[in-house]
């Protein structure tokens, strides 16, 4: 798959495992931790073991719902 | 420009307040003390980049106020009673926030709507905080012309000293007098000290925030520390008390504001049947001159506590002379208004009593 | 690659104390982002409540100076007739602005006071608890409405902004939302058209936002962002509800 490429960055320390973003990535590329962070939440996760057809656009809609600023998205 | 002019005491507050660099004023009409309101909205018209805000109410003023003071300007309100207490919350804040502002309370009879003939009902409410937590407001109770324009001024300088509210508590006797003043110059604004903890935009330095939430129960001890350190500082260095024939006196008559015109005219005639009585007015009522008054406990045992309400400032007249003389009490509730002759006869019943004749 | 998307300059590197999912704190992002693109960071004044968001000043780094319960609109009106030059903004609850404030709001918007005032509406009192807020949806559950919220007993919610819309000074008032891509990304138009219509000098512009409290509406924060499409916006519809200034540029 041709076209943009993005990546992002979660920070686990800030994240409180609303969900919000995983609700939201078109590609359902993010996904919750099964360790607590030092919050005590349950933290997002980005899949870095995307696949062809799952790939991060990096159009940032994770980052635009995330409330608790989380997320970075790098683009190409 | 400092020549005499004849004026109302309420007009006096307004020009002293202009010539004292306040640049905000907002206010809610109330009796006896909408000639100030009035007088605001032509001389903020008539100054640049002076404002004037008829708000909707004392509580909206009040807290156009505390944003004016904020952004640094020298800024008033005025009210009476009922409205002074709509201000209490606000008040409050500014004590916490460390903010300056002047607040005028033109007395008015009460509880409740009351009346609007002239009062000291709100002594207490002035002087022991009015609104919540533990906070001082200075009060200052002129109760001539010239010192309501004198004392004006200084009302800005102490609010901005200590950056403290500052209460001028009048009442409509004060207000409505006329009588000749000579102005302080006005000031420059613009020679005042740099508020540098004002909110001006975060310009060249970190942003700040002026607040009194302080979720760490440690921060806000500190808090009360500080505030009390600054209270015992003006504590010390501004009680103000006039004194008028105490020194050969047997007795003094306590009394502030109206009450002390109405008993210095008292004292004259007493003075005119050769009792030997004095007169203590306190200028400030916080903080009270207790020192001054503990002094004159030196020579005299006999004190007169003469109020328009049913006894407030006797509390502290007691608190500030630690049981070492004998105060007594005379007072008239809100709404009427007692004579020169009548405190003279409470004088004279008072002083025969008391046999203070045998004493000289 | 570039990064496309980080913490905006004038939001401090702090963790909000909000609860996973809260509204607040998005809405603090974009009023950041938005003072970032239009380069007013170092002349506004923000004027932040009484609620769960009487900490905004330890998130929005511009200088702040906090307001008695309700009071933010005379609280700014000070400060904006002192600075004119400056941008005054207040950020304020729906119990705090619709309740307690009512007053002050509807006067500063009938002077036309040149501030923009944001109102966070979570259909409830979030700080002290989730009791019923004047915005509360009749039916909706609170602790002050046991069994939903019952005209009758507890009045239907208050339409604070159609209300402002009438007096003559506000020039602007948009109700959005926060639960969406697609709303967020309005949110943030809403709230930089509300900053030019200050810098423009054109008056007093105002923007509601629907804003999700996941923990009062004992919801998750998933299902709260659906509720708000679902529920929410059949009594307070996404709208431009007044507008006398048009496309604004600058
Ligand atoms: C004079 C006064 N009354 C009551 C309170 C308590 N109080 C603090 S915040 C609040 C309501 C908060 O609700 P809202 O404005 O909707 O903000 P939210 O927390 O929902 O964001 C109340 C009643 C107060 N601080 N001051
Ligand atoms: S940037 Fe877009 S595609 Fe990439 S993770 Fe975020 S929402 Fe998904
Ligand atoms: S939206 Fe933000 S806080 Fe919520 S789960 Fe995703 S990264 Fe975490
Ligand atoms: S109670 Fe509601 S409004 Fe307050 S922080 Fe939590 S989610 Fe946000
Ligand atoms: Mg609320």
């Amino acid at each position: 798959m041709a076209g943009k490429k993005g990546t992002i960055i979660i920070d686990r320390e800030l994240c409180k495992g609303c969900y919000l973003c995983i609700e939201a990535c078109p590609n359902s590329l993010i996904g919750i931790f099964d360790e607590l962070n030092q919050l005590g939440y349950y933290p997002a996760y980005y899949r870095e073991e995307n696949n062809k057809d799952r790939e991060c656009t990096g159009c940032a809609t994770c980052a635009l719902v995330c409330p608790d600023v989380a997320i970075e998205v790098y683009r190409e | 420009m400092s020549e005499k002019v004849l004026m109302r005491g309420t007009q006096v507050i307004g020009e002293a307040a202009i010539r004292a660099g306040c640049r905000f004023y907002a206010g809610y009409p109330i009796t006896p003390q909408n000639e100030l309101t009035e007088c605001m909205a032509r001389s903020m018209d008539a100054t640049p980049g002076g404002t004037f805000v008829q708000a909707e109410s004392e509580i909206a003023a009040i807290n156009m106020v505390i944003g004016a003071a904020m952004a640094g300007a020298r800024a008033m309100t005025s009210s009476s009673s009922p409205g002074i207490s709509l201000k209490q919350e606000g008040i409050s804040f500014l004590a916490a926030q460390e903010l300056p502002a002047v607040i005028v309370n033109t007395m008015r009879g009460g509880p409740g709507l009351g009346n609007i003939a002239p009062s000291q009902g709100d002594y207490f409410q002035a002087t022991r905080g009015g609104g919540h937590g533990d906070y001082r407001t200075i009060v200052i109770a002129p109760n001539s012309g010239q010192e309501i324009a004198d004392m004006t001024r200084t009302a800005f300088e102490y609010a901005d000293k200590y950056r403290n509210p500052v209460l001028i508590l009048a009442d409509g006797m004060m207000g409505q007098m006329m009588e000749p003043v000579i102005f302080p110059e006005p000031i420059d604004i613009s020679s005042l000290p740099p508020k540098t903890w004002s909110l001006r935009g975060a310009a060249g330095r970190p942003s700040k925030v002026i607040l009194s939430l302080l979720l760490n129960p440690a921060k806000q001890e500190e808090l009360n520390w500080k505030l009390d350190r600054k209270y015992k500082i003006i504590a010390r260095e501004i009680p103000k008390a006039e004194k008028y024939m105490t020194d050969d006196a047997h007795l003094a008559v306590i009394a502030y504001g109206t009450a002390a015109r109405i008993a210095k005219g008292a004292v004259r005639r007493v003075r005119e049947m050769g009792l030997k009585v004095g007169l203590f007015r306190p200028i400030t009522l916080w903080p009270y001159p207790s020192r001054e008054l503990h002094e004159l406990s030196r020579h005299m045992r006999n004190f007169l506590v003469f109020e328009m309400n049913m006894g407030q400032m006797v509390e502290d007249v007691k608190l500030s002379l630690e049981g070492r003389s004998d105060v007594h009490f005379y007072g008239r509730p809100g709404g009427t208004i007692s004579t020169p002759d009548e405190i003279a006869k409470i004088i004279n019943t008072l002083y025969h009593r008391q046999n203070l004749e045998k004493d000289s | 690659m570039q990064k496309v998307f980080q913490r905006p300059k004038y939001l401090k590197q702090a963790v909000f104390h909000y609860c996973p999912g809260c509204g607040h704190s998005i809405i603090h992002r974009l009023i950041a982002e938005v003072i970032e693109e239009l380069g007013i960071g170092e002349k506004t004044i923000g004027v932040p409540p009484a609620g769960c968001a009487v900490l905004a000043y330890d998130y929005i780094d511009v200088d702040m100076g906090e307001a008695p319960h309700g009071r933010g609109a005379a609280v700014a009106t000070g400060l904006k007739r002192v600075l004119p030059d400056h941008i005054v903004f207040s950020y304020q609850g729906d119990g705090d602005i619709a309740a307690i404030g009512t007053a002050e709001t509807i006067h500063a918007a009938n002077r036309g006071e040149s501030i923009s005032v944001f109102f966070i509406n979570n259909a409830c009192y979030g700080m002290t608890g989730g009791q019923m807020a004047p915005t509360t949806l009749l039916g909706q559950e609170s602790t002050t409405t046991p069994g939903g919220r019952n005209e009758k007993r507890d009045a239907a919610p208050l339409d604070l902004s159609e209300i402002l819309a009438i007096a003559r000074g506000s020039v602007y008032i948009e109700r959005t939302a926060v639960n969406s891509p697609r709303n967020i990304r309005k949110t943030k138009r809403a709230i930089t058209k509300s900053f030019k219509t200050q810098m423009a000098g054109l008056g007093f512009s105002l923007v509601e936002i629907l804003s999700p409290c996941p923990v009062n509406w004992k919801m998750t924060p998933v299902e709260a962002t659906k509720w708000i499409d679902d529920t929410m916006v059949k009594t307070y519809p996404l709208k431009v509800i007044k507008d006398t200034v048009g496309k604004i540029d600058g």
